[in-house]
Order: C-alpha cells, then sequence, then structure tokens
C-alpha cells in the first residue's frame, strides 16, 4: 500500500479483507512521520504507545469479523480536541504540560467508529490565524511546498493528511481553519453547520463561530467520516436535534438542474490573484458543464464581514481565554503570544463600557445583515462557489509582521462563519505547483448537497491523485 | 450597639434596597449533572467535573427545573415574567471563579417588577435572577504558609438573586420581608433557605435622605457577612446613624462594602469602589435564549401552592381562627397542611365538639411532633382525653346537683338502699358531662353527695 495516495475507502478495503493488519498499518504511518516529520513539523504530541495498543484491539475487532465505518484508520487530531490521558497544548505554551481528564464527544464518535487516534496536531495557538505561523511552538510546512505555509488555523492536520501521515485530519474552522489549509493542501474540508458537530471538549475559541471540521483526501473519504462526527450532544445546548443523513449516498448523484451562484463582490478585479481566479474559473465552468446552472448573485453585506468578524470573535476570545489563570492548570498569562494578547486585548476593548454599543452590539446587528445576505442567496440558489482565498499558499513570514493583512485574507471564508452555514473546500487545480481549492457554501443542515456537487466535480477532476513529494 | 449618630435620625429616614441570594435545592448544579449538595459533601472538590472546574472545552447545559423555580418564585412574588430572557456572562477574575466568568443575567432577567407585603408595608421587586454560585475559598496554614484553599463542590449551584427597590425604611421592616421572603420560598420547596448553611445571603444597601425628600440618595453602603434577619435590623440602625452624624458633618458616606463585625455590632469598612466595576457582560454564546409562551408560564403559575397570605385568610375565613392563631398555624406549609388533616379527620368522625378552634389551640400549645404523631392519631388522642379529664371537681359537683335536684325521687329511692336509682342517677349524670368523667368516678360523687 502506497500510503501517500491511500484513501479511508482503499484502506477499510484491504485492512477487513486481512490483507494488511492494523497494527502494520499504523507502525508504517508512524515510520514514515519519523522520517518525514521533523521537516514539516505536523505533529506536536505522538502516542505511539497508544496507537499501537488501539491497533491491536482493532485487529482483534477484525479477526472476529466485526466491522466498523473507521476500524483501524489513522487519526490526526487538532491539538485543541481534549484527548484523556494526552497532552492537550492548543498550540499554546501556556498549557503545554496539560492533560485532560476526558475526551472531546467527537473524539469518543471517531473512537467508537474505531479509528487510531495517532497523535496531536499543530497550529496556530488557540486557533488565532490563518497561516500556522501563529503557533507557540516551530510552524508546519506546506508539505507540497516547505518555504510556504499550509494554511491556518488546522495546520498540523492538513499536513499529516497531505504527507500521507494520517488518513483523517481533525479541525476546528471558526473563520477559515479547516477550508483555508484544505484549501492550501490539495485536501477535502468540511465547515460544518454551526451546532452540526458538538463543540463539548474542544477548546474554545470563539463559541458562536467555532465549528467542529475535518480534512481527508477524498469526497467520500469525507462524507463518510462526516457521518460519524454530525448529530446532536446532550452536553453542547447549541446542537439542535436534527437528523443526520447518510452522506455518503449523496456521492454520485447527478448534478445537472443544480443552481449554483457566483457572488460578484468576490470576483472584483483586484481582489484575487490572477492565476487563483483562472483555476477557480476553471472549475466553476466545469461544473457548468455538468449541468450546473450558475448565475451572478450578491452578497451585499461583504464588505463589513471582516470588520463586523474582528469585533465579535475577539470579543469571545477575551472571555473564553479568562479561565487560563494558572490556578488549576496552565502558566501564567503573560506568556500568551503576541497574536492571542492582540485578541484579547481587541476583545476586552469591544466589550468595555462605554464602547459595548459601538463596538459588539453594531457587529452583533451587522452579523445579523450577513446572514440574511446568505439566507436570501440561498433561496435563489442550491450552492454558492467561489475561492477559498485570494492568493496561492504564501511563503512563510510573508504576512506575519501585517496581522490585517492576515485579517483580510480571509475574505471569502470568514462570511461563512458570521453566517453559521456548512461550506466545503475540494481541491480544484494548481497555480504551479501550488494547491488551490473551490469553496462550496450551501443551506444550514444540507451539507449533502455540498457533497453531491464536490463529488461530481471531484471524479472529472481527480486532482487528489497530485500528491506532494517529500 | 447604637451608632452615636443615632439621636439625628430623626431629621433623616432610611433608603433600603436588599440583595438576598437563594440557593435552590434542585438535585443537580445550574449547567452540570454534579451533585448539588454543597454542604454536606464529604470531601472538597468531590462534587464536580470538567463544567464546573471551567476545564478547557466544556460547556454549560442549563438546568430546565432550576429556571421553573426561578420563574414559580417570580410569579410568587408578584412578578411579570418577560416572554424572552437569557443568560450573560459577567466576566472578572477570581480564584473562585475557574471560568473567569459567572453565567448570570444581565438586562433580560426571568422575571421583574414585583412586590411583597408585610405588617409593615410593600417591599417591590426590582428582579428575579438566576445564576450560579461560586467555589468556596478557604484561608488556612499549610506547612506553616499562609494559603487559600479552593473547594469548587458549590461552584455552579443554581443561585437566585432578588433585588428589591429601596422600599425598605427601618430595621424592622427589614425584618418583616426578609420573614416573609424566607417563608414564600420555603413554602414554594425550591430552597432550604437556611442563613446557617448559606443557602440564603443578605445583603442590604444602605443610604439615608432628609424626611421628606423624594429622591434617592446619591450614594449607598452595601453591607455584607449579615447571617441573621436580626443581624439585618441591627447593621441597619447601626449605619443609618454613621450616616445622619456623617450628613450632619456636611460629609457624604463612602460609597462602599462594608463587613458586619457580630461580636462588636457594628460595621467596618472592607473595600472602597474608585469606580464601578466593568463586568464587560455580553450575551451568552453557548447558551441559546429562552422563549417562553404564555401558556407555559399560566402552566406554571397553576403549579404554585397556596401562598402564606391566601392560607392564613382562608384559616381564618373557613375555620373562624383569629389572626395571631391563622399565621401561627400557617407559619410553614407542612404544619398548615398538618392542620387541615387534623379538621379533616375530625369532621369525618362527627366529632363536633372538636372544632377547628379547639384543634388549633391544642397544636399550638401542645409541642406535637407531626412527624411522630399521624393527623388521624392526634385527633383520637384529643377525643380520649377529653371524655376522661377535662371536667374538674367541682363542674362535677355542679353537675350532680344539678341531676340530684332534678331527680329527687331516685335520688330518695337509692338512700332507702335501691342500688338500681344510683345507676339511674349516674346515667343522667353521664349525659349532661358526656362521658367526660369515667362512671365509677360519677358514681363515688354521687354516693358521697348523697350521704
Amino acid at each position: 500500500m502506497n500510503l501517500s495516495t491511500l484513501t479511508i475507502q482503499e484502506a477499510r478495503r484491504e485492512l477487513q479483507a486481512k490483507k494488511v493488519s492494523v497494527v502494520e498499518l499504523v507502525r508504517a504511518y508512524l515510520e514514515r512521520i519519523h522520517i518525514y516529520d521533523k521537516n514539516l513539523h505536523a505533529f506536536l504530541t505522538l502516542d505511539e504507545d497508544g496507537a499501537l495498543a488501539q491497533a491491536k484491539e482493532a485487529d482483534a475487532l477484525i479477526a472476529k469479523g466485526i466491522s466498523k465505518k473507521l476500524l483501524g484508520i489513522p487519526v490526526a487530531c487538532k491539538d485543541l480536541y481534549s484527548t484523556r490521558g494526552i497532552r492537550t497544548t492548543a498550540g499554546s505554551k501556556i498549557i503545554d504540560n496539560y492533560i485532560p481528564t476526558y475526551n472531546a464527544t467527537v473524539l469518543e464518535r471517531y473512537i467508537d467508529a474505531g479509528a487510531i487516534i495517532i497523535g496531536k496536531t499543530n497550529g496556530d495557538a488557540w486557533g488565532h490565524g490563518s497561516s500556522g505561523e501563529n503557533s507557540d511552538y516551530e510552524p508546519t510546512r506546506n508539505p507540497y511546498d516547505t518555504t510556504r505555509v499550509p494554511g491556518g488555523s488546522s495546520s498540523g492536520s492538513a499536513a499529516a493528511v497531505a504527507a500521507g501521515f494520517s488518513l483523517i485530519g481533525t479541525g476546528t474552522d471558526t473563520g477559515s481553519s479547516v477550508r483555508l489549509p484544505a484549501s492550501f493542501c490539495n485536501l477535502v474540508g468540511m465547515k460544518p453547520t454551526y451546532g452540526r458537530v458538538p463543540r463539548y471538549g474542544v477548546i474554545a475559541m470563539a463559541s458562536s463561530f467555532d465549528t467542529i471540521g475535518h480534512m481527508t483526501r477524498t469526497v467520500y473519504d469525507n462524507a463518510l467520516v462526516y457521518e460519524i462526527t454530525a448529530g446532536p450532544d446532550k452536553r453542547d445546548a447549541t446542537t439542535p436535534n436534527v437528523p443526520v443523513p447518510e452522506y455518503t449516498k449523496s456521492l454520485g448523484k447527478s448534478v445537472r438542474g443544480l443552481k449554483a451562484g457566483i457572488p460578484k463582490e468576490y470576483f472584483r478585479r483586484d481582489g484575487i490573484d490572477n492565476g487563483v481566479r483562472e483555476v477557480t474559473m476553471n472549475a466553476i465552468k466545469k461544473l457548468e458543464s455538468l449541468g450546473v446552472t450558475v448565475e451572478v448573485i450578491s452578497l451585499p453585506h461583504t464588505d463589513y464581514a471582516m470588520a463586523c468578524y474582528y469585533v465579535l470573535v475577539p470579543s469571545e476570545i477575551s472571555s473564553n481565554l479568562g479561565r487560563f489563570d494558572g490556578v488549576r492548570f496552565g502558566q501564567q498569562r503573560n506568556i500568551f503570544g503576541a497574536e492571542a494578547k492582540r485578541r484579547i486585548m481587541l476583545g476586552t476593548h469591544a466589550l468595555s463600557a462605554g464602547y459595548y454599543d459601538a463596538f459588539y452590539l453594531k457587529a452583533a446587528k451587522v452579523r445579523t445583515l450577513i446572514k440574511q445576505d446568505f439566507e436570501k442567496a440561498l433561496e435563489q440558489v442550491d450552492v454558492i462557489l467561489g475561492p477559498i482565498s485570494p492568493t496561492p499558499p504564501f511563503k512563510l513570514g510573508e504576512k506575519v509582521d501585517d496581522p490585517l493583512s492576515m485579517y483580510l485574507s480571509d475574505i471569502f471564508v470568514c462570511p461563512v462563519n458570521i453566517a453559521g452555514v456548512p461550506a466545503l473546500s475540494v481541491p480544484c487545480g494548481f497555480v504551479g505547483n501550488l494547491p488551490i481549492g473551490l469553496q462550496i457554501i450551501g443551506k444550514q443542515f444540507h451539507e449533502e448537497t455540498l457533497y453531491q456537487v464536490a463529488s461530481a466535480y471531484e471524479q472529472e477532476t481527480k486532482w487528489y491523485t497530485k500528491v506532494p513529494t517529500l | 450597639m447604637v451608632h452615636k449618630g443615632a439621636h439625628v435620625m430623626k431629621n433623616y429616614e432610611p433608603v433600603v434596597g436588599m440583595e438576598i441570594h437563594v440557593e435552590l435545592k434542585t438535585n443537580s448544579k445550574m449547567f452540570c449533572g454534579c451533585k448539588n449538595d454543597p454542604f454536606f459533601a464529604k470531601t472538597p472538590n468531590s462534587y464536580t467535573c470538567p463544567v464546573c472546574l471551567g476545564l478547557p472545552g466544556a460547556l454549560p447545559v442549563p438546568n430546565r427545573k432550576a429556571i421553573e423555580w426561578t420563574i414559580k418564585l417570580g410569579l410568587a412574588l408578584g412578578c411579570e415574567i418577560p416572554l424572552f430572557s437569557k443568560f450573560d456572562r459577567k466576566n472578572y477574575f477570581y480564584p473562585d471563579l475557574p471560568k473567569g466568568y459567572q453565567i448570570s443575567q444581565y438586562d433580560q432577567p426571568l422575571a421583574v417588577d414585583g412586590k411583597v407585603e408585610t405588617q409593615t408595608g410593600v417591599v417591590r421587586i426590582h428582579r428575579v435572577h438566576l445564576e450560579e454560585d461560586t467555589g468556596k475559598l478557604l484561608h488556612t496554614t499549610v506547612d506553616g504558609k499562609k494559603v487559600t484553599l479552593v473547594d469548587f463542590n458549590r461552584g455552579g449551584v443554581p443561585l437566585v438573586e432578588i433585588v428589591t427597590e429601596p422600599d425598605i425604611r427601618s430595621g424592622d421592616q427589614a425584618k418583616a420581608f426578609l420573614k416573609k421572603l424566607h417563608q414564600i420560598v420555603r413554602y414554594l420547596g425550591i430552597s432550604d433557605a437556611d442563613m446557617e448553611k448559606g443557602s440564603m445571603r443578605l445583603e442590604p444597601n444602605i443610604s439615608i435622605r432628609p424626611v421628606g425628600s423624594k429622591e434617592l440618595p446619591k450614594y449607598k453602603v452595601e453591607v455584607k457577612n449579615i447571617n441573621s434577619f436580626n443581624f439585618v435590623k441591627k447593621a441597619i440602625e447601626y449605619e443609618v446613624g454613621r450616616h445622619a452624624e456623617l450628613l450632619t458633618q456636611g460629609k457624604t458616606p463612602v460609597q462602599e462594602t462594608r463587613g458586619w463585625m457580630e461580636g462588636k455590632s457594628e460595621t467596618v469598612s472592607q473595600r472602597v469602589k474608585e469606580e464601578a466595576d466593568d463586568y464587560r457582560y455580553f450575551p451568552e454564546p453557548d447558551i441559546p435564549p429562552m422563549s417562553w409562551t404564555s401558556t407555559f408560564i399560566n402552566g406554571i403559575r397553576f403549579q404554585l401552592p397556596e401562598l402564606p397570605d391566601a392560607k392564613k385568610a382562608r384559616f381564618m375565613n373557613d375555620f373562624g381562627l383569629n389572626a395571631y392563631d391563622a399565621g401561627l398555624l400557617t407559619e410553614t406549609a407542612v404544619l398548615a397542611s398538618y392542620f387541615e388533616e387534623c379538621v379533616s379527620v375530625a369532621q369525618s368522625v362527627k366529632e363536633e365538639a372538636l372544632t377547628p378552634k379547639k384543634l388549633a389551640n391544642w397544636i399550638i400549645n401542645k409541642k406535637v411532633d407531626m412527624d411522630a404523631v399521624l393527623p388521624a392519631a392526634l385527633v383520637q388522642s384529643i377525643i380520649g382525653a377529653s371524655e376522661v379529664t377535662s371536667i374538674s371537681e367541682s363542674e362535677l359537683e355542679t353537675v350532680v346537683q344539678h341531676v340530684l335536684q332534678d331527680n329527687q325521687k331516685a335520688a330518695e329511692d337509692y338512700k332507702k338502699g335501691k342500688e338500681q336509682s344510683l345507676m339511674f342517677l349516674v346515667g343522667q349524670t353521664m349525659r349532661v358531662i358526656k362521658g367526660k368523667v369515667a362512671a365509677p368516678g360519677v358514681a363515688e360523687k354521687i354516693k358521697r353527695m348523697l350521704s
């Protein structure tokens, strides 16, 4: 088996047919990590003993003829997810020695489905960033070009899947953090509808924006994982009781007759790099050729989205990081990184007496307008198509000194979190050897349509076969 | 100790509001399934979980019963229940607050605008809201070092906060109001409201103004560490004296928090706030807001038990009791219910002599162990006791005299030796005294009086 191209679908087949054991598979992945991760810095903590123990148990189940959706499948877990007994740092030095006493709900779901948790991955500390460079540890590199960023904040998870260190990379997406690394690393990345996947046990960044997503090589793999992670949780009051469809059943359905909208505000002359524009438009044309009707739509409040985001999100961040007081766990607050401090101060200011009305309250009202933009548009069309990033993966250090420029690179992805709708990033081509992703946005709780469109496109183009040379 | 400024109080009147916190006795905490029993926990930090410890990633899920009980309390205090309410985060740092914020309610509480009536007047209720309690700090020495220990057993316990308007005009009125509030809370069965155990906490906000003024004073002093209604009265009386002296000297009392010193019966300054704390309240994003229908609220209203005032009025009206007795019997819902059960039993055994008034006297004057003696048993024992002992010697003599006067032939017959006549006379006597003395005793009496 070639780990650099293996998918969950293939691995499950081989494992269940006993062509390879789980222990052999996990050992192979661990070996690959040992060889290549020193250049990529995808992992912060590897749990080799735990992984091999889980692998042995998985083999025992397979021997009994038992099958589970993810039995024997290695998962690289973003270090924002609480993992019982395994160090969880959130990419920060503040909790560099924190060991949770419980598992995140979604992690329990992975485990119940038979997945093997092999380790915790790197990323921007606390989720604060779009490149991975805000990690308090050595930043992750893009496997396609190690001088460039893999995207963030789920950087390590993306690099891990792209480099063939695991078959699933878990993430969180508060403004960009699954879709952007997925697009920069040639992966399929799902940002769920807000509330579709439980947040219990995942370290909170911005509570009303955080979503619990994941990255895989292929659309099928991604839909399969979603069948496991999606669903209400009585420990998370923001997960409504909406039934979970069998997402894999939407794959292969014809997209003829579906309507796609292209926001005119997203394709302005100066807003996107030419290479990205060309690749993205080609992808949209390909969908047209498959029978999708494409029309121009408007998301009129797009220009206010970043300001709205950067008032509301730091406000919630400033409150959520209050529990790191050094009393029960963790280090002193003065060692928060620069970006974390920036956001805590911004958020505290926006919530302060005398400023609350002008900042937080006003931004909350703008949020409703942006949400309504998406609702109205999605009454006209089934999905909205657009770019993920205005540029291809950029070089390390390129935007680090200009936080504002870093913030603005999220212009196509952040509004989706403001509105709470789901979005998928699917590989749609390359600029040189740098991967580009297409964003497919849909109605709340209608991710099956996203998978349907993504699958149709993927089958025609198979960009996932172009793997990086490590 | 009354403050030396008390003598000038005649020119001023107290302007006092109360803030009362009540711990609800739900089975589990406000936002998690941990056991809600902080006072009786055997070891510190034994009723905890990721949620009430504020561990990274944990999320709050509201306790439905706590919300319903708060609405119930609001209704019992005559409040309006707005159809929309929400939780908010109150952000501040303190070691007993693990998340760095308390989940509380800011601008849209569960209940608003009620009132409580007592003999000393009406006290308006400004609002009733729901929040979570903090952990408990213990200042001690460990290995020779001064430390502060934190116990999170109490962290996350549902806490109702009741805020009154500054309608209280005396220590006595405060006491009467608090007694009434305490009674209502206990009637509803939502809390033990035990000040010693900390399930009811009292904070008066005290200021004074010139008599006749209608404006609110520009300062107020909060007093903490008071654990009885009596001490609330004393603290208010001390404070208003202290304020009066200052004002007479042309000084304004400092806006601050003071602590009540039980031993010395005075208050001391604890914390001066130069500016109001900025808690940076914002809506709690982890908990969707609450939207009620009037049907739902009416459903809770329907479940309200009969409250003390209504019960007292009914006892006076239906049972012919006076206000004092009715008040005593409705002190607690348990006692009132016991009394009514006794009345019902007495009626069902058709014991007309055992009137509600007699039952009231009996229960009020004698210490009845309600746990040990069931109403039916109590009624029987009262009937029994009345039959045998509740007539005095002189009363019996008077009755016998009348019987002998009315039945002179029988008396003569007995004197001549007719035993049957004695039986006849005993029977006549028994009819009058309704069996309150046993037959042999009556016979003895008659014999003696005829000899």
